[in-house]
């Protein structure tokens, strides 16, 4: 890896760059919640002013930007007794700037997935490969548990990872395509003392995790508890709305459809990306429903995050940013039901 | 006619409003990118909104509207005859709709307060179903046209109808709307039915529920959650009792409190 010092102007610079010819998504304050807090998302942007690097977390993961909620695979266009089947992988170049170490490492996780695996997706290749990315550090929200998870530091799977060190930003740059869009603007070499505030930033970033969860041993947990009561506990308030599944960077479960337009002379396939916790999720042909209680439904989800994942990849799915903690009305964490579970198993 | 060997029907329809304000009849000429071919996939004997036509030989029925009145009891019983099969459409005819809310006071009183003292007949306010078998239904304060057109579709080629077992919130998700939640603001949505793409939270206002209960909500998380964020707990059954869907679930919960208020006076 390569490390420069790019002055906080001629970041600006390299923004605008960007924005030149590429869809820029960034986060954006979009209103103000009932707590007076600003509320963000990943959205694109047209001007470095709609960003805001301020941010402290997004309700959604930047997740529908290399797996969206609802995509096309193909469509069908019937003439006569034939038909023509057309797909589209091509998209537009796109840039994501401000993603956290532990979104970039939900990407990794996708990646095994999605490229690496026995069925590559083209799909998520093509965006994967044609998204261009801006990572940048932060110190850990309260509940947040990455560093538990091994998910706050990342070495690869971005273009550029920024780190502030108030005048100016530490660069980690881990692409040829970076490498070059760097000599675009000035940077300079990294001196004793950039290392020395770097090293303290990160030092910072690590104590500043306030949550963590026990892992090292949480796959056998998981099968030791698989008829606890905290199933119930906790699968009892699941509303079965599928929103912690939507705002997971890494939940990737789906399902496909075919629509039909009212000429009935073209047809889509629509995927849509699903969540183990609705209600029809395991519901299979002639009716049958492997998983037609709410607390098995639930119980899946924590085992595909923390033992299913890591059977097959070598790594819990869960990268630790708790926004499916945030965004369950029910009030259902990941931290909290883990802990429930080594309390039952003392 | 067949298209790629698959036989294909033209379905007669008929479409028949009750009291309600037409809006699901209006939402059915609307979409107009594809009305024509909505149009030419079925063959309309009766639909005051788009045709003079005023046949009788339909064999689907589209029926929209609540039942309140005792000729539209009738005018309804010799609809289900005449039609194969029926289909309930909005939320009037899934479940009372708005119009249902007067069930809560007394009839003559109701009647005075609208018509003065020109009083129409009426009775307590139904949903179709409560009247004659309903083979499907498509909720919603209007329909959504393109879940009309899925019926549609299912009725001309037999592709599967849609289904929507999960609550609003999904489709929430998948537009990256804010939940409404987050503004300290009331919504049915994780406890109503999707399929209508979330049109309200999106815009700016809590789901009211008027496509009625998802498959199996979670009711008691929902009273609670909405406790704890400080919402009255009359203000929730209203809202819930605005379209009529959750109607049997009020019902079910005032037996059970009466049930219980008993036993409180007894111990």
């Amino acid at each position: 890896m390569l490390f420069k010092i790019l002055p906080k102007e001629e970041f600006r610079a390299l923004v605008e760059m960007i924005l030149e010819a590429n869809e820029v998504i960034a986060p954006k304050a979009i209103a103000t919640n009932a707590r007076g807090e600003r509320i963000h998302q990943f959205l694109p942007i047209r001007s470095f002013e709609e960003m805001d690097l301020e941010y402290k977390s997004t309700e959604y993961s930047a997740k529908t930007y290399f797996l969206p909620y609802r995509e096309n695979l193909c469509t069908f266009e019937f003439e006569g007794e034939d038909w023509q089947q057309s797909i589209q992988y091509y998209i537009q170049p796109r840039a994501i700037i401000g993603l956290r170490a532990h979104d970039i490492n939900a990407l990794l996780k996708l990646d095994k997935v999605f490229i690496r695996d026995r069925f590559p997706s083209p799909y998520y290749i093509s965006r994967r490969k044609n998204t261009f990315i801006v990572g940048l550090d932060h110190i850990p929200e309260e509940d947040e548990f990455s560093r538990s998870m091994g998910t706050h530091i990342v070495t690869h799977g971005f273009d550029l990872f920024l780190t502030d060190l108030s005048d100016r930003y530490f660069v980690a740059i881990n692409s040829d395509r970076a490498f070059s869009l760097l000599q675009k603007v000035k940077t300079r070499d990294v001196a004793d003392a950039d290392t020395h505030a770097y090293l303290e930033v990160r030092r910072r970033i690590r104590d500043g995790f306030k949550t963590h969860i026990e892992v090292h041993s949480l796959p056998n947990v998981l099968d030791l508890e698989f008829t606890s009561k905290v199933w119930t506990k906790w699968g009892e308030k699941c509303l079965n709305c599928g929103s912690c599944a939507a705002v997971c960077p890494t939940c990737y479960c789906y399902g496909v459809t075919e629509e039909v337009t009212m000429d009935f002379k073209k047809a889509t396939k629509v995927k849509q990306l699903y969540s183990c916790n609705l209600v029809d999720f395991a519901r299979v042909a002639g009716g049958h429903d492997f998983r037609s209680d709410k607390e098995a439904r639930l119980k899946y989800r924590y085992y595909h995050q923390y033992r299913g994942f890591l059977e097959d990849y070598g790594e819990p799915k869960c990268v630790g940013c708790n926004r499916c903690g945030r965004v369950c009305l029910a009030g259902i964490k990941p931290a909290a039901v883990i802990k429930d579970l080594y309390e039952e198993s003392v | 006619m067949k298209h790629l060997n698959i036989e294909r029907r033209r379905p007669k329809i008929g479409v028949f409003d009750f009291t309600g304000c037409e809006g699901c009849e209006l939402q059915l000429a609307n979409k107009e990118d594809s009305l024509g071919a909505f149009l030419s996939a079925i063959e309309v004997v009766s639909f005051r909104e788009v045709s003079s036509d005023n046949g009788s030989d339909y064999n689907v029925a589209l029926v929209d509207g609540a039942i309140s009145r005792p000729d539209e009891v009738e005018r309804l019983k010799e609809i289900r005859q005449r039609a194969e099969l029926l289909v309930a459409m909005g939320s009037c005819a899934c479940f009372g709709g708005v119009n249902r809310l007067k069930n809560a006071y007394d009839l003559d009183e109701a009647n005075r307060e609208v018509y003065g003292d020109c009083p129409k007949q009426t009775m307590p306010t139904m949903s179709v179903k409560e009247v004659v078998p309903v083979d499907l239904e498509i909720p919603g304060c209007p329909v959504c046209k393109d879940e009309v057109e899925r019926v549609v579709q299912h009725l001309v080629w037999d592709l599967p109808l849609p289904t929507y077992a999960y609550p609003l919130c999904l489709e929430c998700k998948q537009r990256y709307t804010v939940c409404r939640f987050e503004f300290g603001e009331l919504c049915l949505g994780p406890i109503t039915r999707a399929g209508c793409n979330a049109p309200c939270p999106a815009g700016g206002l809590g789901c009211w529920g008027c496509r009625g209960p998802a498959e199996a909500p979670n009711y008691d998380e929902f009273f609670a959650l909405t406790a704890e964020r400080g919402f009255d707990r009359q203000i929730v059954r209203e809202r819930m009792g605005f379209f009529g869907g959750f109607d049997h679930v009020l019902a079910e919960l005032e037996k059970q409190e009466q049930h219980e208020a008993i036993h409180d006076d007894h111990a």
